[in-house]
C-alpha cells in the first residue's frame, strides 16, 4: 500500500509574482539573446509526424494603451487534431498522437510585437461530464512586466461558426469593444 | 513516444481518478482559485500593471478537460547541468558571487507532492545584472554565468538547484525603487489550470519591506511565503548556504482517491 507523506485539506496556494521584463532568460533565452540548454522549448510544435492540419497562430498582445507588447511570454495548450489532450485524465475514446504534446511556448516579438505558433488545428474536445462537445479551441497563458498573474484565455477558430454558436458564454465576448458584463460585476475602471 | 511515455509516467503517480457515471470524463476538478493570496492584475503602486490589467470582466469557465489537464515533461529532454547555475554557462571559470543551493518541495493545495512536474528558475548575477539584451544596469555581466536553470521534482515532489545569490538591483517604478535579492520561479503542476510564475525572496533581505512588487500582494502572510529561509541543515559545510522553499500550486476536489487506498 502506496501512502502520500501527508494529506492536508487545505493549503494555501502560493501567491503569483510578476514574471518581469527579462522572463525570457528563463523561458525562452534564445530570444534574451544566448544559447544555453541543449533542448529548448519552442513555439513550432507541428513536428514531422504529427497528425493533423497545420496552422500558423500570429498576432499581437496590446496593452491598455493599444500599444503592440514586445515582451510578453505567450503558452498554448490544445488537444490534438482527434480532439484529445495528451494527458491521463483524458480518457475520450479518440487516438493519441504519441508526437504531439500540444504545448507551445514563445514571445512577442522585440521589435515587431508580433508572436507566432505553429501547430495543427485541434479537434473539438468533449464538454464537462462529457457531454455539450467544446469548439474547437486552443488554450492561451500569457505572463510578463507588469502582468501580476498570469492572464488565461482561449483561443477559437474563425471557420467555426456552427460550433462557436454553441460555446456557452462565449456569447458575451464576441462583440467586439464593448463587451457584455456576463456576471454584472462593475468593471474596474 | 514523447505521448505515451508522458501518459504513462503521470499515470504512474499515486493519483487514480474516479469517473462519474460517464466514463468519457472524470469528476476531477481544480478548488477555485482563492484570489484574495495573489497580487490583483491591477496595482498602481507597481506601474507598469495599470496597462497591463484587463478593463473588462474576467470569463469565469468550470474546468473542463482544457484546464485539467497540461503537459507534462520528461527527464531525458532536460542536460545534466540544467539545474546547476554554477556551471551551466561557465566558460573559463565559475561564476563570481556566494554559490548557494535553494531546495524544496512542491505541493498541491491538498498536501500532496506533485512528482515529475517542471520547474524553471532565472535570475540575476551575483551584481543584480541579467543576461539579457534589455537589461543596462551598470552591473558587469558575468561572463560564466547564465542564469537560468530548470529541473524535474522527482518522485517525492522534491526540486533542487545551485546558483549563486542574485544582487539586488534598481528597476524603473518610482525614481528610487529597487528589487530585494529574487529568483524567479515558473511552475507547471498537473494541470494548465495550475501554471504559476512567481518569485522567491530570501530570508533577512532589508529590502523586502520596501519593494513594491511585493506589495502587490495585500495578504501579509501569503506575502511572507515567497521568503525562502535560511536552511543550516541543508548548507554544505565550508562550501555554501542553503534556502529551502516550498511551493504550493492549486488543490483539487477530494473526488479523486488513491487508488492503492481503495477497499484498504
Amino acid at each position: 500500500m502506496r501512502v502520500t507523506p501527508f494529506v492536508i485539506s487545505d493549503l494555501p496556494e502560493t501567491p503569483s509574482q510578476t514574471a518581469g521584463p527579462y522572463v525570457h532568460i528563463g523561458l525562452i533565452p534564445k530570444q534574451a539573446g544566448f544559447e544555453i540548454f541543449e533542448n529548448n522549448f519552442s513555439g513550432d510544435i507541428a513536428g514531422p509526424g504529427v497528425a493533423g492540419n497545420r496552422i500558423i497562430i500570429e498576432g499581437h498582445i496590446f496593452d491598455g494603451a493599444g500599444h503592440a507588447t514586445r515582451d510578453v511570454l505567450i503558452e498554448t495548450w490544445q488537444a490534438n487534431a482527434a480532439g484529445r489532450y495528451n494527458h491521463p485524465v483524458d480518457r475520450q475514446d479518440k487516438p493519441l498522437d504519441q508526437r504531439f504534446r500540444g504545448w507551445a511556448r514563445t514571445g512577442t516579438d522585440f521589435v515587431t510585437g508580433i508572436y507566432t505558433i505553429r501547430t495543427i488545428k485541434p479537434g473539438p474536445v468533449a464538454g464537462r461530464k462529457g457531454r455539450n462537445t467544446m469548439a474547437p479551441h486552443i488554450n492561451f497563458w500569457l505572463a510578463s512586466r507588469g502582468i501580476n498573474i498570469g492572464l488565461a484565455t482561449r483561443m477559437y477558430f474563425g471557420d467555426e461558426d456552427a460550433a462557436n454558436a454553441k460555446e456557452s458564454g462565449l456569447e458575451h465576448y464576441r462583440t467586439p469593444g464593448a463587451p457584455q458584463n456576463p456576471d454584472r460585476r462593475q468593471v474596474r475602471a | 513516444m514523447l505521448g505515451s511515455r508522458s501518459s504513462e509516467r503521470l499515470s504512474e503517480r499515486l493519483i487514480e481518478f474516479k469517473w462519474g457515471n460517464d466514463s468519457m470524463t472524470p469528476e476531477f476538478e481544480f478548488h477555485q482559485r482563492n484570489r484574495d493570496l495573489h497580487p490583483p492584475a491591477y496595482t498602481p503602486i507597481y506601474k507598469t500593471s495599470v496597462l497591463r490589467s484587463p478593463r473588462i470582466p474576467l470569463w469565469s469557465l468550470q474546468n473542463s478537460l482544457s484546464e485539467v489537464t497540461g503537459p507534462a515533461f520528461e527527464r531525458d529532454e532536460l542536460g545534466p547541468l540544467d539545474n546547476d547555475l554554477v556551471r551551466n554557462y561557465a566558460k573559463n571559470g565559475e561564476p563570481i558571487g556566494e554559490q548557494t543551493i535553494v531546495h524544496g518541495y512542491v505541493f498541491d493545495g491538498n498536501g500532496r507532492t506533485i512528482s515529475n512536474t517542471l520547474v524553471e528558475v532565472w535570475q540575476a548575477n551575483a551584481g543584480g545584472r541579467y543576461r539579457h539584451r534589455n537589461d543596462t544596469y551598470i552591473a558587469p555581466i558575468d561572463p560564466n554565468f547564465g542564469g537560468c536553470g530548470r529541473m524535474l521534482t522527482d518522485e517525492n515532489g522534491y526540486y533542487f538547484f545551485r546558483t549563486v545569490k542574485p544582487g539586488a538591483y534598481p528597476f524603473r517604478n518610482r525614481v528610487n525603487s529597487w528589487r530585494p535579492a529574487h529568483i524567479h520561479f515558473s511552475v507547471f503542476g498537473t494541470g494548465f489550470a495550475q501554471r504559476l510564475i512567481t518569485q522567491m525572496y530570501f530570508e533577512g533581505d532589508p529590502l523586502i519591506p520596501h519593494d513594491s512588487i511585493i506589495a502587490t500582494i495585500p495578504d501579509k502572510s501569503a506575502a511572507d511565503r515567497l521568503t525562502a529561509k535560511l536552511d543550516l541543515t541543508a548548507s554544505r559545510p565550508l562550501e555554501c548556504l542553503a534556502y529551502r522553499f516550498d511551493i504550493v500550486l492549486r488543490g483539487s476536489r477530494q473526488t479523486l482517491f488513491e487508488n492503492k487506498l481503495q477497499g484498504a
